[in-house]
């Protein structure tokens, strides 16, 4: 059984998945694809119960239906441990698109050696690999105290903390 | 050169404990093969054919003569007592037991090195010309800029899971050492009209299975937005480049695939979005950075020295030594002393732990402690008096460093091929010794002149086979080793790809087959003064291919 983790130590909800031929329950959080989504995008908003939206690793989000980031949850796929497309599409949505909502990441790759470069990129909610264990992947988290690049997490900059101390 | 700061220190020494936890794990068990291959690429540790393979970052090329003690300490205490130079400036050990590599890791991080990104689908070393900051046509030193693109590269979260490797190459010259055109990024540092400093960008350039030579997608980026266009670049190619097919994933497939055009404008909207935000430069950051690359404490010296003109009359070793191995000094009464490490019987690149411990010394008693690694797989000693280059050359002469052949024809490149090499079809070092063995005599190379040649054990082309002036690339034929031959390749200003001569040659023909094109070049040329590649590059492919295969043009 995967386990659902948040960065911020919160308990995850659990959203259903619905195929994109089930029907879609009255209540409830639900899970549906992208395709699902647009297919059925009114009677899915008119719902009171929330909802996520799962994102194909090939999705344009810089072009993406403003609409998809109202979602309570988007879900980034990251299918194999080499493919790492979800990372870009992680800064896309935190920075050019603005989503604040919460960002989880699904699929193989979830694991404890990819978490802390998902967390950086501004994803917050992560379902682990069957395998996976919460509390070593918290530890995780911890590898790198600091960071060169800008952040789209909590990790202090290099390049700032360079700037404070030469204006001090 | 560039200091480590407690931040870099503190990213290194973590990274060291990161790599350490994940070994203990790949080694109890708990982490499957494929992804400890995955994270171990990350840090330049391959399992080779005999034993795992570890490649060190030489960011630039450039090393500090502790940092040499510090090699020769870990080929002596984890290898087999040498270490070999590869074509991006770094170094690889080819024995380590992978329990100890986290204890080798450590052992670097004391002296600011590491392996960080030296493998794997990520943005590898920077590399830059080994000339840079005593070149005389050199716009300004390209090192601080390599520093800064380092820095943003290292543990980029965004870009560690690339669909393939990424390279990306300076050079502020106005002859290109650093191969820029043959990087998936290539930047020129140049000025424009308004005398402002910025970068012409090259991207999609590539050696490998499909050579390609890149497309400028920028004439002019400001000097202060440099990082938001290769974070750009980088951006589109991690959205959109294949990854299908690994032979068809680097980023030279994307911008063919898509049109230069269009690649161009995509990454200009996405530099659009972000380049007026947080990764844009501001001045400090550039002259902190400047501030680690001044110009040593040079003494006030004559153009001229007497002492070095006598020794150049007396003695014709030193002078035909002198005649290929130095280069002029920007600073007058200087030279740069290249350190052959293309001698008979050695493997090129491959250096002991004695050498590397003696070079080190020499660089602390003559040229300010510093020492750099050229793409050629040579060292270079960068700021040496004219006064001291006869005791350099002497003691290099005794280390057997002193083989007066750089740029000529047995200063050739070469991967280590099937003799280490679990990717290589053929071996390259034994065609190498070969090609030595018919050309050693230093007359005859003189006469021939300057001349690229490049061997590459398999496709992958880590030889830079495709740009060599002749270029050799191993291929397995039935299980036999054959190598297939091009001509007129070029990594330089006027980069070009080498034109396959046609059949490939055996094992036992290949070291003829060399012979026969200089043969052709010598009885061609129009007269000394004409280069290998300007000869073919005028008479053409087919006095080469007559000589070659005298039967099928007979048929």
């Amino acid at each position: 059984m995967s386990a659902l983790l948040r960065v911020d130590g919160g308990s995850a909800i659990t959203y259903a998945p619905i195929g994109d031929d089930d029907a879609v329950p009255e209540n409830g959080a639900v899970l549906v694809s992208f395709a699902r989504w647009e297919r059925d995008r009114a009677q899915l908003d008119a719902r009171k119960a929330p909802l996520a939206i799962q994102l194909p690793n090939t999705a344009d989000i810089a072009t993406i239906d403003p609409a998809v980031l109202k979602a309570d949850l988007i879900v980034l796929q990251f299918p194999s441990f080499g493919d790492g497309r979800g990372y870009s599409q992680a800064r896309l949505l935190r920075d050019a698109r603005g989503y604040k909502g919460e960002l989880r990441a699904t699929g193989a790759a979830v694991v404890r050696d990819q978490l802390l470069g998902m967390v950086r990129c501004g994803i917050d909610s992560f379902e682990l690999r069957a395998d996976q264990s919460p509390e070593s992947c918290m530890e995780a988290l911890k590898d790198f105290s600091i960071a060169y690049q800008p952040p789209a997490d909590d990790l202090p900059q290099i390049r700032s903390l360079r700037r404070r101390s030469m204006s001090t | 050169m560039y200091r480590y700061d407690q931040y870099d220190q503190t990213l290194v020494d973590e990274r060291v404990s990161q790599f350490r936890d994940q070994t203990e794990r790949f080694l109890a068990g708990k982490l499957p093969e494929e992804e400890f291959r995955a994270l171990r690429l990350r840090n330049g540790l391959y399992i080779q054919r005999f034993a795992p393979m570890l490649r060190i970052s030489i960011p630039y090329g450039l090393l500090s003569s502790e940092q040499v003690h510090t090699l020769a300490h870990v080929a002596r205490t984890y290898d087999k007592g040498y270490g070999h130079f590869t074509t991006r400036q770094n170094m690889q050990f080819n024995w380590p037991d992978l329990a100890r590599v986290p204890d080798i890791l450590a052992d670097l991080a004391k002296v600011q090195m590491h392996a960080i990104q030296t493998s794997g689908n990520c943005i590898r070393n920077i590399t830059s010309d080994h000339l840079a900051g005593v070149a005389r046509d050199e716009l300004v030193d390209p090192r601080p800029y390599c520093e800064l693109t380092r820095q943003w590269a290292t543990f980029h979260p965004e870009f560690n899971w690339l669909p393939r490797k990424f390279k990306i190459a300076f050079t502020a010259s106005q002859s290109d050492r650093a191969a820029i055109r043959v990087h998936d990024i290539g930047i020129q540092i140049v000025r424009n009209e308004a005398g402002e400093l910025g970068y012409t960008v090259y991207v999609g350039g590539g050696l490998g299975r499909t050579p390609i030579i890149g497309v400028k997608t920028a004439d002019f980026v400001p000097e202060l937005d440099l990082l938001s266009y290769l974070e750009a670049v980088l951006r589109v190619y991690n959205l959109l480049g294949r990854r299908d097919n690994i032979y068809k994933a680097r980023i030279k497939i994307l911008v063919k695939e898509t049109g230069a055009e269009k690649f161009r404008q995509m990454v200009d909207e996405e530099w659009e979005r972000i380049r007026h935000g947080e990764l844009r430069l501001d001045g400090t950051e550039i002259e902190r950075m400047r501030a680690h690359f001044t110009l040593p404490d040079y003494e006030s010296l004559p153009a001229v020295d007497a002492s070095y003109e006598s020794k150049l009359r007396e003695d014709s070793a030193f002078a035909a030594w002198a005649r290929r191995n130095l280069h002029p000094h920007r600073q007058p009464g200087y030279a740069v002393v290249f350190v052959s490490l293309k001698a008979n019987g050695i493997a090129p690149g491959d250096i002991t732990a004695e050498q590397m411990d003696a070079v080190a010394q020499l660089a602390d008693r003559y040229s300010f402690g510093e020492i750099r690694a050229t793409h050629d797989q040579n060292l270079v000693l960068a700021d040496v008096k004219l006064s001291d280059v006869f005791a350099v050359w002497q003691q290099l002469r005794s280390l057997n460093l002193a083989t007066p052949n750089i740029g000529l024809l047995t200063d050739l490149i070469c991967c280590p091929g099937l003799d280490f090499c679990s990717l290589a079809n053929a071996s390259s070092i034994s065609v190498a010794q070969d090609i030595f063995d018919r050309f050693e005599s230093l007359d005859d190379q003189h006469d021939i002149g300057p001349i690229k040649v490049k061997m590459s054990g398999c496709m992958n082309g880590c030889g830079h086979h495709t740009v060599g002036h002749i270029g050799i690339l191993g291929v397995d034929k039935k299980g036999e080793e054959w190598y297939q031959v091009t001509l007129g390749g070029s990594a330089e200003n006027d980069a070009s790809l080498g034109d396959r001569t046609g059949p490939s040659f055996s094992r036992e023909d290949i070291g003829d087959a060399v012979q026969r094109i200089i043969e052709v070049y010598l009885e061609r040329r129009d007269s000394e003064d004409e280069t290998f590649l300007g000869a073919y590059r005028r008479i053409g492919m087919a006095p080469f291919k007559a000589r070659l295969y005298p039967a099928t043009a007979a048929a």
